[in-house]
């Protein structure tokens, strides 16, 4: 997955990205704020789809890390931020483990739509649930960090900023590793061929279940910090059109970059803020009109912009999302 | 000595197709055996129970007198059966030195790692030489997407030497391979396993590979062993030259 | 047993137009091969399309009735033509690519729509209740049903029929009916399936928004309703069997009385129950209940 750059120079990048939310303006630090969790959730995506199992039903594990951390920060009034989204994180990964070696040996498009019915089902049940406010949800109070309380919104706003650009930054780098490791080969290999792949020894069952694990580990990081910038859960966190606009970014990010997941995030968000801001009710459809642009023109993702692929030769959007290959012995 | 592969009363039907009938058989170490017979006689059945990917009706298949049958490719795999196949298995978008480090990360009996590099040098090391072995170390870097049928099928044989089997399973391992690789081919994976003296079974129609390098001939009809002997027996059978090579009287 | 009638009737009155919804997504992945994630915004056009319809026939004081035909007549004309511009207009463009990339294509159109529908109707909820009345309303095993939803099952079966009868019993259904199971073998045969692409999408979207229309006197039209059809109507096709016409029918029936059941038995269950169907379905039969017999190839 490209030669990527060194970790240290990595680690510089996040915590240049981290600090220079102190000069940004206002309304750039939430949306950077929500395009970092965006991106989160849409790395983990992406992580999957390497196996060639796409996952549409993501909303479930984004949801399940936001009514934990909500449900957990009302009961035992724990506020601090970092704490969230470890809480976050575990939640969807507990469920991840559950759920991913029974959903595992479905192949590509079965699988899709299972994650997609199962996310809908969690759906379906928070919004009869009266305990948990139904569809209305539930509110929760501010985060905080390491004890410290930000009642000014400008510090508050930055505190979140930074722990998610840091959070994501961290997950990037270590989705950079995976990528390059043995476990990512084989990761690759299952999508290309996972008959051969278990004729070698190796379980692809289980290479799905772990990569499915981690996605649903970003996923609950990433409700943690919607919960965290909302002050707000309810049940729209699982629904299809959530799930929808993660792979949505991942698609648009295509599989050659880790940094290309950030780039399309951050599109994405500057896209519905400046089409909020000047034609109300018209962001989607600037949207779907810019969706059918990269289609269109960018087959490969927003990445192909700066990576040349040295394998693929103008083969159509996330061939990586393409379901996994019928072998026939 | 126990025989490395020893098979009783093997059964399997596909609807009305007899795949396989009461196969009984015993291979023993060190051997190289063909296995031939008309397309539809049974060969690759027999391949594909004896590694796990069909479950026979009944019967019973073991290893070095370790029942085997029903288990999964992956189980068989690790318990020293490897097998190349008809139409090569490979990572279509990965290079072949790719392909062969998979193999090489599957043969380990440590779990993947999430952080040592696909490429470390002893993995890549180890994916070069055997692809050299093959004379295809300058294609390494290359996808399989671009590399001929041929070369493919010589990359799929090297991978599943990786693993250095007791028991190796070749399914038709020169077709598709030029004439005059082919025994270059052959030469090279009986001198692969040589230090390991695995047993060999390969699947053939080029009947002077089969005359050249197998010590035994089996030949299959609608499911059933026909004849089973050495080769110049074996290939001068009436009942053979009828049913399978279809030499004339 | 009233019970049990109730349940099952007012299952039979949901499955009606889930079933119209759920045939026109299914016949278009049959025969386009593509999953139509904008399914459900053509059904809100319909929707919306209706709902001016009668809006503008009450305007004339014309009596509910012309209303009801009115908003059938715009709608199928209205949708028709959309359909068919989409597909040669746009959808074409992609085929031969991926089959996510059509996916993806369709999801932008659904958001496209989205918002054009927002522009042209506004946010808030409208409504087109005057055909509602129209068929008086009945008592039945101690609860009054409304005519209106009784009469929309004869007519939902009618044309579950008609469609039936169109595909196995007339020599364009036929062709229809071998682009779906063998598209190679069609091309081969001399078939345009271009045609039959256009045709094919146009219809599943005409179904769409006649199933939406006929819905529209009994709901408020609003945002979301799109979003919310797509997912259900994809849901009964799984479970039915992506392609095929019984498993539509069966689908929706099964869905619409496991709903109304919940909705008497337990209300928690009401939303989830259908979504659970679908899991079940996929992790045990994933190709659905009534598979799509698939032609053997030789």
């Amino acid at each position: 997955m490209g030669k990527g750059l060194h970790p240290l120079v990595m680690i510089a990048l996040v915590a240049a990205a981290a600090l220079f939310g102190r000069v940004l303006p206002t309304w750039t630090l939430s949306l950077a704020t929500i395009a970092a969790s965006n991106a989160l959730i849409a790395l983990g995506i992406v992580v999957l789809a390497r196996t060639g199992n796409v996952s549409f039903g993501q909303g479930l594990f984004f949801a399940a890390g936001g009514y934990g951390v909500a449900l957990i920060a009302n009961s035992w009034g724990l506020t601090d931020a970092v704490a969230q989204v470890i809480i976050g994180a575990a939640c969807g990964g507990l469920l991840g483990l559950v759920i991913g070696p029974l959903i595992a040996r479905y192949s590509g498009i079965f699988f899709g739509m299972l994650t997609l019915a199962l996310s809908m089902v969690f759906y379906g049940a928070l919004v009869k649930s009266t305990a948990l406010g139904g569809s209305d949800g539930f509110n929760v109070g501010r985060p905080s960090l390491f004890g410290m309380n930000f009642s000014d919104p400008r510090e508050a706003d930055f505190m979140l900023y930074a722990v998610s650009v840091i959070t994501t930054g961290l997950a990037g780098m270590a989705a950079t590793i995976l990528f390059r490791s043995e476990f990512g080969l084989a990761s690759l290999a299952v999508r290309e061929n996972n008959l051969r792949v278990e004729y070698l020894g190796l379980s692809a069952n289980r290479i799905i279940s772990i990569n499915f694990v981690i996605a649903a580990i970003f996923a609950g990081a990433s409700g943690a910090f919607a919960l965290m910038a909302q002050r707000h859960i309810d049940p729209q966190f699982a629904y299809w059109t959530t799930s929808g606009e993660f792979v949505f970014v991942a698609v648009l990010a295509g599989n050659q970059s880790v940094a290309a997941v950030f780039v399309a995030s951050m599109a994405l968000e500057l896209v519905r803020s400046f089409s909020n801001l000047y034609l109300p009710n018209t962001w989607q459809l600037v949207l779907g009109v810019f969706l059918l642009g990269v289609i269109l023109f960018l087959p490969r993702g927003i990445g192909s912009l700066w990576i040349r692929d040295r394998h693929r030769k103008g083969k159509s959007v996330a061939p990586s999302m393409a379901g996994k290959k019928e072998v026939a012995l | 000595m126990n025989p490395v592969l020893s098979v009783r009363g093997l059964d399997k039907r596909f609807g009305a197709v007899v795949a396989a009938d009461a196969l009984t058989l015993d291979i023993p170490a060190g051997q190289k055996i063909s296995l031939i017979g008309a397309n539809g006689a049974g060969k690759t059945t027999f391949v594909n129970m004896v590694t796990g990917y069909l479950k026979p009706d009944s019967g019973s298949i073991s290893l070095d007198g370790l029942d085997i049958g029903g288990r999964s490719p992956r189980n068989v795999a690790r318990l020293g059966i490897s097998r190349s196949f008809q139409i090569p298995q490979l990572f279509i978008e990965l290079t072949a030195a790719e392909n062969v480090t998979v193999a090489v990360s599957g043969s380990g009996t440590r779990p993947l790692s999430f952080h040592s590099p696909a490429r470390a040098q002893h993995r890549h090391d180890k994916a070069i030489e055997l692809l050299a072995r093959f004379g295809l170390a300058d294609l390494a870097e290359r996808p399989i997407s671009e590399l001929a049928g041929g070369v493919r099928k010589l990359i799929d044989i090297a991978m599943a030497l990786v693993r250095r089997p007791k028991l190796l399973l070749l399914d038709e391992p020169t077709s598709g391979v030029s004439a005059e690789e082919k025994f270059a081919t052959m030469d090279r994976v009986i001198h692969a396993v040589a230090p390991d003296a695995a047993t060999i079974v390969f699947v053939e129609h080029d009947m002077e590979i089969v005359s050249r390098y197998a010590d035994r001939v089996v030949a299959f009809y609608q499911g059933r062993i026909l004849a089973d002997g050495e080769p110049g027996h074996v290939l001068k059978d009436r009942e053979v030259r009828r049913y399978v090579t279809g030499g004339t009287q | 047993m009233n019970f049990f009638l109730t349940i099952v009737l007012d299952g039979l009155i949901q499955a009606s137009w889930l079933f119209i919804v759920a045939l026109g997504l299914t016949l278009v992945f049959g025969v386009l091969k593509i999953l139509n994630i904008a399914h459900g915004s053509f059904y809100a056009l319909g929707a919306y399309i209706a709902a001016t319809a009668v809006t503008l026939v009450a305007a004339h004081g014309l009596p509910p009735g012309i209303g009801f035909v009115a908003m059938l007549l715009s709608v199928a004309l209205i949708a028709s033509a959309v359909g068919l511009l989409l597909e040669r207009g746009l959808l074409k463009m992609f085929y031969g690519r991926d089959e996510v990339v059509l996916l993806l294509v369709t999801y932008a159109v659904f958001l496209i729509l989205e918002d054009v529908t927002k522009l042209v109707w506004g946010v808030n909820p409208i409504y087109a209740t005057q055909p509602y009345e129209m068929f008086g309303s009945l008592e039945f095993a101690g609860l009054y049903y409304v005519g209106y939803d009784l009469v929309l099952i004869p007519i939902s079966a009618v044309i579950g029929f008609a469609i039936w009868f169109g595909l196995n019993r007339t020599v364009t259904g036929k062709i229809v009916l071998a682009v779906i199971h063998n598209e190679e073998m069609s091309v081969s045969m001399g078939v345009r399936v271009n045609r039959v692409y256009a045709f094919a999408f146009a219809f599943g979207v005409l179904l769409a928004a006649l199933a939406g229309a006929l819905t529209a006197p009994k709901i408020s039209i609003q945002p979301g309703l799109s979003s919310d059809v797509i997912i259900l109507s994809f849901a009964i096709v799984v479970i039915g069997g992506l392609g095929s016409v019984e498993g539509a029918a069966v689908g929706a029936i099964l869905v619409g009385v496991a709903r109304a059941a919940s909705v008497h038995l337990m209300p928690q269950a009401e939303l989830f129950v259908i979504y659970l169907i679908m899991a079940g379905v996929l992790m045990f039969r994933p190709e659905g209940l009534f598979k799509r017999e698939t032609a053997r190839r030789i």
